[in-house]
């Protein structure tokens, strides 16, 4: 059985993990570089984020792949390299899994080719579903145990991503959507509309990431969940915005505030929690906490 | 849909406009085009055409874009329908001497890689007839100054998604007085950690929170220009 099932089987939420990029920045990742680079450069860097984030409780982590497609890759002039940086990515998260002691699931992080679709944009379906099959078999070979599509904006895209990725892989498959523009997607998906289309598209799980921060999200579960109350749904909010305040960087979303949003989700139905952009184990952590605090649901 | 189209030869000029900005909307190319050329056919000159069909019509799609009744896909195929009608019209605007709309460079600041909401403001900018130049992901301050330069341009607008990527846009603008190139160009930001109070800082002309905004405030800016 598929170790992110057995998860799901087992336990009646599952704690995923927080950002990549900007750990990778306090890392030293220089501002421009392809954060993909490092699987090859510094795969010790990138493996002391997964352990950072193992350690404090993530039972998913996500490859440093985010942006390992070739359409993406072709803007640093890495496109020759998809093969090799995803799998040294997904080889990295599975050696960190595996040495875990306890079962952590490798999901292959698979972002937005960052283009458009034919005929709105010049990306034609053929190109974007071969595009994300190279990516996805490459992710496949470095050991990740399920394809994790996320932050996409447009269906027509995740089809492709989707599509592309069961020409390469049998793999499961999680897809999340980025609800940033007034409750929908940017190109006009509202999250009743993504569980229409999503729940027939045979993914293990499915839900949102990224966006304006946790409120968003707890709206877009609560809407998937009265939609489809069956569904298994990933919540993996921003961890706010961050805003320029009298010169100093600041989050909204501090690990209090992601600890308290956590167990809302899950009372609203999320069954897969993280988050993304702008957190830190840090922000896991506390929410693994307020989890196991919180009265038990289900 | 061309079954119950009405004739467009057939119809008064005011009406005939009022259905290429409902054509326009609606992102129906090859009829807007067919209606410039009907206008053209007229006498109504190609500046007219533009202003009082084209970009009336954008104008209307930037305000619903802006207050969430359309998306992205839309706002594309409007902009599509805009760029076939300029087509048409754009040469003989050039035999004019009309003034051009403006012309734009745009690009996402040294460091700093997301470009889907720059890409939009392009799209959306030259919707709005405006010339634009595209400079990309990680630009330069020295890649920026050659291309206004170049270009003779009348607008600078700069993209960051990072807090940690925003500064480079000071240096930029520190850039464009040292050139004495400030008072030439209009200077917009935008990205999602951006503010109003962050644009005033820096010095630049205007914050724009999306790609709608940035058109208005774009026009905006260049009429009072164009008065001085």
């Amino acid at each position: 059985m598929n170790p992110l099932q057995a998860l799901l089987d087992e336990y009646p939420y599952v704690l995923a993990d927080g950002a990549m990029g900007t750990m990778l920045m306090n890392a030293g990742l220089e501002h421009g570089e392809s954060p993909e680079r490092w699987n090859v450069e510094h795969p010790d860097r990138v493996r002391a984020v997964h352990e950072a984030y193992i350690n404090a409780g993530s039972q998913i982590v996500l490859t440093n792949t985010f942006g390992g497609s070739p359409f993406r890759l072709k803007l640093h002039k890495l496109d020759d390299r998809v093969a090799e940086l995803n799998r040294a990515g997904a080889e990295i998260a599975r050696n960190a899994a595996d040495a875990a002691g306890r079962r952590v699931v490798v999901a292959g992080s698979m972002g937005p080719s960052g283009e458009l679709i034919e005929p709105l944009g010049t990306l034609s379906v053929e190109e974007a579903r071969d595009g994300f099959a190279q990516q996805a078999a490459a992710l496949e070979a470095g050991g990740v145990d399920v394809l994790w599509i996320e932050t996409m904006s447009d269906l027509q895209e995740v089809r492709a991503a989707v599509e592309g990725a069961r020409q390469a892989s049998s793999l499961p498959i999680v897809v999340t959507m980025t609800f940033d523009t007034r409750g929908f997607t940017m190109m006009g998906v509202s999250p009743a509309a993504a569980v229409d289309a999503l729940q027939e598209m045979g993914l293990v799980a499915f839900g949102g990431n990224c966006g304006n921060g946790p409120a968003e999200i707890e709206g877009v579960i609560k809407a998937m969940h009265e939609r489809n109350p069956e569904a298994v749904l990933v919540a993996k909010s921003n961890a706010g915005i961050p805003e320029m305040i009298g010169g100093e960087i600041s989050y909204s979303g501090t690990p209090a505030v992601m600890a308290e949003h956590a167990v809302r989700i899950v009372e609203l139905g999320a069954r897969i929690i993280g988050a993304c952009c702008g957190s830190t184990p840090e922000h896991i952590r506390a929410m693994r906490e307020a989890l196991e605090a919180a009265p038990a649901h289900r | 849909m061309s079954e119950d189209r009405v004739d467009i030869t057939q119809l008064p000029t005011d009406e005939l406009l009022e259905l290429m900005h409902d054509d326009l909307y609606d992102g129906y190319a090859d009829e807007v085009v067919a209606q410039v050329n009907e206008l053209l056919s007229r006498g109504l000159g190609p500046l007219e055409i533009m202003n009082k069909g084209l970009v009336a019509a954008m104008d209307i799609v930037g305000i619903d874009f802006r207050d969430g009744i359309l998306f992205v896909p839309e706002v594309l195929m409007a902009a599509k329908a805009m760029k076939a009608g300029m087509a048409v019209l754009r040469p003989l605007l050039v035999e004019t001497g009309a003034p051009k709309v403006g012309t734009m460079v745009i690009g996402t600041v040294k460091g700093d890689i997301h470009d889907i909401g720059k890409n939009l403001v392009a799209m959306m900018m030259e919707g709005a007839g405006f010339e634009i130049v595209d400079l990309g992901i990680n630009t330069s301050a020295d890649e920026f100054i050659a291309a206004i330069r170049e270009h003779n341009a009348d607008i600078l607008g700069m993209s960051a998604l990072l807090t940690t990527t925003m500064p480079y846009m000071k240096v930029v603008i520190q850039a464009l007085k040292d050139e004495g190139l400030r008072d030439d160009v209009i200077v917009l930001v935008g990205g999602a950690p951006l503010n109003e109070a962050f644009a005033e800082d820096i010095e630049a002309d205007a914050y724009c929170k999306d790609a709608a905004v940035a058109v208005e405030t774009a026009k905006k800016l260049m009429a009072l220009r164009q008065k001085q």
